[in-house]
């Protein structure tokens, strides 16, 4: 197992690019923090400490990312979102939101939110939601039908997976959990996104289930097999990627 | 405040007076009603005797002349009991009659008329008498009447009636009303000192109940139930701050210590990278446990009708074993499933799914060898069991281990807070179900019932139950 140096959440390199984020936060502590997080994890951030500032700033689309919290001075956050969608404007959102309950995150998907994670949360939760989001958006308009990474490949259409040639049997839910992980290729996913994506679950089931499950998962593809592809990214989650 | 002035501010006595008022209205126009109605008709009876009889006069007169009127008027007149008669000429001069006066002009007047008049025999005063005049051809003028004595003697004894009735009714009242409203004010003095001892503190104080059943104890019974709810809630919320307290504590100076180890001395990055994980760790855990706790509080307050709906159980019953077979592939254990194929339910499917999983996580932290999860439908709700083969709970601390914070193992030695099962049983509350712990014979059955064609219809959770 890979261990990258440095800090938990910083860990996480190999950006083609940097993205700009916009932060709509009105708790400056807490927007502080952000915004240093985000910049030290090398993206261009700018922050909004009201809804009316915020909506302005992010009209003209220029930004890769929003993190909006739900409640605002001036303008409400779904306010916000529902706006702009309105006006077009179709940069991804994130919400913030210490109303951590599942009705709240319906309500705030509904309102145009694409992603939605309560207070309190681990940055390295954030940037990982923040960095799918980002991604999602360069290849939204066309889903692939085979995603390969190193040598190992799959089949979206006849769910076939093969290491180096050699196909590898796997079970429905294996086949969800390394799908979603090769979509999400050289990213960290956290253990919460495997658990809503792959099961539809937005509860922590408090003990580690989702570590056995990839366990297993990279007993069956990874195991001897050289490099490594499945990677535990500590204190966040998990990557596939090329360990080259 | 002096007792009167009390008594006089209190709704019985309020009312009492009202419905003096409305009687004594009613009286009055009843009364009145009557008096104007019996006069109506002995006026019409008077006029009627006159009218014949002064018929009969004026055919007498034209057929024997003045003479044959005036004896016959001269011989009626002093019969006893007799009406009044006279008969004038033009100029006024009396003819024959027993009415000595009347007033100057009543008898240029022909027609009937009411007028005071004094008798030729009386010394005493002028009464009233309704009398009808007749111009005789010939010049003469005939007066036939009667005294309306009679009608003032009716008017004094149905306003003596009126007074006295109105009297009576307000003694009755007044007394009627006075002792409701001390009895009432009795009742509702003793209900309002005792809500004051309550107020003051004595929150096991509860209201007097006489055993009567009216209004008043069915007041204090509601008003107790109240209470009771209050009460419970007040204790829940003691025991849970109490718990909180205590139980944080030690995961806080888990914390606090991992925090303070990592600045002490000289480390090296690693070391001090692991030290921050630990504390990440540590303050992970305690983020869980107040979201636990927060759901718990939510579910015990709220409603969930807006996100429940229909859904398979047996379907939801699989995921989630699904999500710990490996788990408890790992560890030795068995995670076993016996369902029906399909099994419609009613509810938050993610909030059944996460009470699942905190019950299958619990049976395989506690529970031996084999777990396994079953569902049992009947007409009216679903059934959803976990049981374990492991060593149970005594039956005695089966109702306490549903509390927030309650570890069974006294040591303390696995991981948790001790709310799973609070968190399931909240969830079935909110199902308007309920959670129940069984001998599994070994082991033990914990058993989430709910009704499975939903709740809408049925009463909010925090309403008591109706009598």
């Amino acid at each position: 197992m890979q261990v990258p140096k440095g800090p938990a959440f910083f860990c996480i390199l190999d950006y083609e690019e940097s993205m700009r984020i916009l932060v709509i936060e009105d708790d400056f502590e807490a927007a502080k923090y952000l915004v240093k997080a985000f910049v030290e994890s090398g993206h261009v951030v700018d922050h909004a400490s009201n809804g009316l500032d915020g909506y302005a700033m992010a009209q003209d689309g220029k930004y890769d990312v929003l993190i909006v919290d739900r409640m605002l001075p001036k303008m409400d956050g779904l306010t916000l979102i529902g706006g702009l969608r309105e006006q077009g404007v179709q940069t991804p959102v994130l919400i913030l939101s210490a109303l951590g309950q599942v009705d709240d995150r319906v309500k705030g998907l509904r309102a145009g939110g694409d992603d939605y994670l309560s207070k309190p949360y681990a940055f390295s939760e954030l940037l990982a939601r923040v960095e799918v989001l980002m991604r999602r958006r360069g290849a939204a308009t066309t889903e692939e039908t085979a995603y390969k990474v190193g040598s190992l490949e799959i089949d979206r259409l006849s769910h076939k997976v093969a290491r180096a040639g050699t196909e590898i049997d796997l079970q429905p839910r294996e086949y969800r959990l390394l799908e979603y992980l090769m979509k999400n290729a050289g990213q960290v996913v956290t253990r919460t996104m495997l658990l809503e994506h792959v099961w539809d679950y937005h509860f922590d089931p408090q003990t580690n289930v989702i570590d056995v499950h990839i366990s297993r998962l990279r007993s069956k593809i990874d195991k001897g097999f050289d490099p490594q592809l499945l990677h535990t990214v500590r204190g966040a989650g998990y990557m596939i990627r090329d360990g080259a | 405040m002096t007792a009167l002035s009390k008594l006089l501010k209190t709704t019985a006595f309020k009312l009492a007076l009202g419905f003096f008022v409305m009687f004594a209205i009613g009286s009055v126009l009843i009364i009145g009603f009557i008096g104007r109605n019996v006069r109506q008709v002995l006026e019409e009876d008077n006029d009627q005797i006159i009218l014949s009889e002064i018929n009969g006069l004026s055919e007498q007169y034209s057929t024997g002349g003045l003479e044959r009127l005036v004896r016959i008027v001269e011989r009626r007149s002093i019969r006893p009991g007799a009406l009044l008669y006279l008969v004038t000429t033009n100029a006024g001069e009396k003819l024959a009659g027993n009415v000595a006066t009347l007033p100057d002009g009543v008898l240029n007047h022909p027609g009937l008329v009411e007028t005071p008049y004094q008798r030729n025999d009386e010394n005493e005063a002028r009464h009233p008498a309704l009398a009808r005049i007749l111009s005789v051809p010939g010049g003469f003028r005939l007066l036939v009447g009667r005294d309306l004595e009679e009608r003032g003697r009716l008017a004094h004894i149905l306003n003596r009636a009126l007074f006295t009735w109105l009297g009576l009714l307000a003694a009755i009242g007044t007394l009627g009303g006075l002792f409701v409203a001390r009895r009432v004010l009795v009742r509702v003095d003793s209900i309002n000192a005792k809500a004051l001892t309550i107020m003051n503190g004595d929150l096991d104080g509860r209201l007097p109940v006489t055993g009567t059943g009216d209004e008043l104890d069915r007041l204090a019974q509601s008003l107790n139930t109240m209470l009771d709810r209050i009460g419970d809630l007040l204790k829940g919320l003691r025991e849970v701050s109490d718990n909180i307290a205590h139980d944080l504590r030690t995961p806080l100076t888990r914390l606090r210590n991992r925090a303070e180890d990592a600045l002490r001395g000289s480390k090296t990055d690693e070391e001090k990278h692991t030290a921050l994980e630990k504390v990440i760790e540590e303050s992970d855990g305690l983020i869980r446990v107040f979201n636990a706790l927060l759901l718990i509080a939510r579910a015990e307050a709220g409603d969930i009708h807006e996100t429940s709906a229909e859904f398979d159980l047996a379907a939801v019953a699989h995921d989630v074993v699904e999500l710990y077979e490996p788990t408890a592939e790992e560890a030795g254990q068995h995670l076993k499933i016996d369902v029906p194929v399909n099994c419609p339910a009613f509810g938050n499917r993610e909030l059944i799914s996460q009470a699942l999983a905190n019950l299958i996580d619990n049976g395989l932290k506690y529970g031996g060898k084999t777990v396994v999860v079953g569902i049992v439908k009947s007409e009216t709700d679903v059934e959803l069991s976990v049981a374990d083969s492991g060593v149970g709970i005594p039956a005695q601390d089966r109702e306490r281990a549903l509390d927030r914070f309650v570890r069974l193992d006294a040591s303390r030695s696995r991981p948790g807070f001790g709310l799973g099962l609070s968190l399931c049983n909240a969830v079935a509350h909110l199902h308007h179900g309920s959670l129940r712990l069984e001998d599994n014979n070994p082991g033990l059955k914990v058993v989430l019932r709910w009704p499975s064609l939903g709740a809408v219809s049925r009463p909010a959770i925090l309403l008591p139950a109706a009598e």
